[in-house]
């Protein structure tokens, strides 16, 4: 990410400048040697593996899946989990595009490459877990279904591609394609509606597909208002992220922010109040879920300790925290909240999908290894790109030649 | 005993049966539709299974796996010492079932033959039903109810995502997880000999008439007439009667059917209609939410506008970098 551009005496070509950062091909491949890329080269190779394993070999070979249990953590971790992990995207966006609050327009790009990133990721995930992935373009033609899986694969699909448009605009400003940047940046806030619409849709429709499985799904999670639980789930991840995300981008990258006038820990604060509100309303939706479904006689059994577990440890908590900190002014404590807000939905998402599915069957899924292998490595690529992309384009930080003019 | 809609009508069921044991079965029919409102489904396809009268020959395994070329059934009674499920390679399973110390349907007739009495005998299979869910769940239309009563799976629309397993009350859909293409399988119900007339597989060798196959609403009819006009022999219940809201396979017994590994937590609902209420969010999230947030976005920029021209009017350039 350094500038190794004092002794460029001879001009550097187009792609040594954009994609090398303006190094030569041979310096370039010289500075990827660090333990981090060696890392994530790992990580990567672990994701290509995998996928040339699955499709060569088929999903009995790859993974723990059976009769009992058609899903497991590449549903259950890399779509419902890495979807509203992703959702920062949507929160930020329309913070600073239609809520009017400027202050949050640094973490904007870097909310949305991630979102972006996250959902690419999904899809791949999505991708390795299908039967016949090649059928997939029903989906798109098959209208008149009463499916809500029918719901969640159109409305992933339009919203990674108005993710997709809304990326653009920094992509322009690093190609210098000045005249379509202009037009993509007047879609922004289209774009963010129809963001805000899809994510809507999509994040509470990820809850209602469980909804056809009330047997299946342990009392304790399965609610008719499913959909309203992940709805606000996303929004919580959504902040969290933000919240988890701006912190790190602000340590690793801090080259990046030199010289920007950015009060992080003012944005953090601001940031925990939001988080709180969202939080606490979402504990007492959890509550609510066992006084409507009369299951506070499972909460004696190991079910029981488990939900307490997730609501008190993953709920409560960081709400707590994201009060405190926001209360008393400290960025830190909010930041914790951020991670225990963070764990807590991811830990929803599975204890839903994966953990509290087939509950009252005895031999429960346990998944394989093979099947970690595949998360771990999308996890990785995503970070590789996200990386990738950061280092080169204005994401964190605006490009001196477009003025962030509001 | 609560006094339920369900048992209400059983009770209605049962004293109207008793009244009508002798006529005959198509003016009976007619009688409990008058007595209690139509029956969902009734002209689908159906098959009563009496498990009473089953005796384990397992000649419908036999005949549901050459129908669809499926390998041959293991042979000889060892087999049924286990309990087996239907999976990619057998549509239809018989298991038995040992039901000594069953309840007290049982116990009030002790001179019965014992030996007899003491194993029962069911079929497994896609219940057919009349809402499946599986069919609603699938985005692909991969798996299709038909009118006439079958629902049918059609391989080069799946995307083989598998929901239609997660959506299914009865644990029925079962996927080949070994191919490299695969496919989810399930009984067909012979969809295509009903078409051209003909009597499932399964049915037409069954030769004890533990399987009868026929309109839904006289299939319903007849096991009534046998279920409620003997309430000393049978449960009183007819399992597919309500379950799932009413599906094409209907079983009854005289254990209790848990006793015969059949689902106890499947709902009376059909489960189409759980996901009603969420379908129902989009067209509400999509005329609402763009004049919604185009709201939010005007009254923020006029806020906006405001502050710019009140801190002009002050000469106050706080909060704007040069
Ligand atoms: S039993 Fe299951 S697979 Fe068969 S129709 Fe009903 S929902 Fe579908
Ligand atoms: S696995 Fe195939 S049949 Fe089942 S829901 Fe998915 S697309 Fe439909
Ligand atoms: S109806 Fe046909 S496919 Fe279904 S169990 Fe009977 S023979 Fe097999």
């Amino acid at each position: 990410m350094s500038n190794v551009n004092e002794n460029a005496l001879e001009p550097r070509t187009w792609f040594e400048n954009k994609i090398l950062l303006g190094m030569t091909g041979k310096e370039y491949v010289r500075s990827l040697l660090t333990p981090i890329n060696m890392l994530a080269a790992f990580a990567v190779a672990c994701a290509v593996f995998m996928f040339v394993w699955r499709f060569g070999w088929g999903l009995a070979a790859t993974t723990n899946l059976d009769q009992n249990t058609p899903w497991g953590i590449w549903i259950g971790f890399d779509m419902m989990t890495g979807i509203v992990l992703a959702a920062g995207g949507f929160t930020i966006g329309a913070t600073v595009e239609l809520f009017g609050l400027k202050d949050y327009a640094p973490i904007e790009r870097p909310a949305i490459l991630t979102g972006f990133l996250g959902y690419l990721m999904s899809i791949a995930g999505l991708i390795a877990d299908l039967g016949r992935p090649w059928n997939m373009v029903f989906v798109m033609g098959s209208n008149g279904t009463a499916s809500v899986l029918f719901e969640v694969a159109w409305c992933v699909m339009c919203y990674s591609s108005v993710l997709f448009l809304e990326f653009t605009v920094p992509m322009f400003e690093w190609l210098g394609w000045s005249r379509i940047h202009r037009v993509a940046k007047k879609l922004l806030l289209a774009l963010t509606v129809l963001s805000v619409m899809f994510s809507t849709m999509h994040q509470s429709a990820l809850g209602s597909l469980f909804l056809m499985a009330p047997g299946k799904l342990h009392p304790l999670w399965y609610t008719p208002y499913i959909f309203i639980l992940f709805f606000t789930t996303a929004v919580i991840a959504g902040i969290s992220m933000v919240i988890v995300e701006s912190g790190l981008s602000h340590k690793i990258f801090h080259a990046q922010f030199e010289g920007q006038h950015v009060d992080a820990d003012a944005l953090t604060v601001g940031l925990g109040k939001a988080g709180a509100i969202a939080t606490f309303a979402y504990f007492f939706l959890k509550v609510q879920t066992v006084t409507d479904n009369h299951a506070w006689g499972y909460l004696k059994t190991g079910w029981g300790a488990w939900w307490l577990v997730e609501v008190l440890g993953f709920v409560l908590l960081p709400s707590i925290l994201y009060a405190y900190g926001a209360r008393n002014r400290r960025a830190r404590i909010v930041r914790i909240g951020g991670v225990f807000g963070v764990l807590g939905i991811a830990l929803n998402r599975l204890n839903v999908s994966v953990i509290a599915y087939n509950w009252n069957i005895p031999n429960h899924y346990v998944p394989r290894w093979s099947e970690f292998v595949l998360s771990f490595g999308l996890v990785g690529l995503g970070v590789v790109l996200f990386r990738f992309i950061v280092n080169r384009m204005p994401i964190l930080h605006p490009d001196p030649a477009y003025p962030q003019e509001h | 005993m609560k006094l339920s809609r369900r048992n209400f009508l059983k009770v209605a069921g049962a004293t109207s049966s008793a009244a009508l044991v002798a006529p005959a079965l198509a003016r009976g029919a007619e009688s409990h539709e008058e007595h209690i409102g139509a029956i969902v489904g009734a002209d689908e396809s159906s098959v009563l299974v009496d498990t009473t009268l089953c005796v384990g020959c397992r000649a419908c395994e036999a005949a549901c796996s050459e129908k669809n070329q499926l390998p041959a059934p293991p042979v000889g009674d060892k087999v049924l010492d286990k309990k087996r499920e239907t999976g990619p390679t057998a549509l239809t399973v018989v298991n038995r079932f040992d039901v000594d110390e069953t309840g007290k349907e049982l116990q009030q007739q002790p001179e019965g033959d014992a030996t007899k009495r003491a194993q029962r005998f069911a079929k497994t299979q896609c219940m057919h039903c009349v809402a499946p869910g599986c069919a609603s769940a699938c985005p692909n239309r991969a798996l299709d109810k038909k009118p006439n009563g079958p629902v049918t799976y059609d391989a080069s629309r799946c995307m083989g995502c598998r929901y239609c397993m997660v959506a299914c009350p009865f644990g029925v859909p079962k996927y080949e997880y070994e191919a490299l293409a695969p496919r989810v399988v399930k009984c067909t119900f012979c969809a295509d000999r009903q078409a051209q007339g003909l009597k499932p597989a399964c049915t037409s060798v069954c030769p004890t008439g533990a399987l009868t196959f026929g309109r839904r609403a006289d299939m319903v009819a007849e096991a009534r007439k046998r279920v409620y006009g003997n309430p000393d022999k049978y449960v009183q219940h007819i399992y597919g009667e309500h379950e799932a809201g009413g599906t094409n396979w209907l079983y009854i017994s005289d254990v209790p059917f848990e006793k015969l590994a059949m689902k106890a937590d499947v709902i009376d609902k059909p489960y189409p209609d759980l996901v009603k209420g969420a379908l129902g969010v989009p067209p509400f999230v999509m005329t609402l939410w763009p004049p919604l947030l185009m709201g939010f976005y005007v009254f923020s920029n006029r806020r906006a506008a405001n502050n710019a021209k009140h801190d002009a009017a002050h000469g106050d350039s706080e909060g704007h970098h040069e």
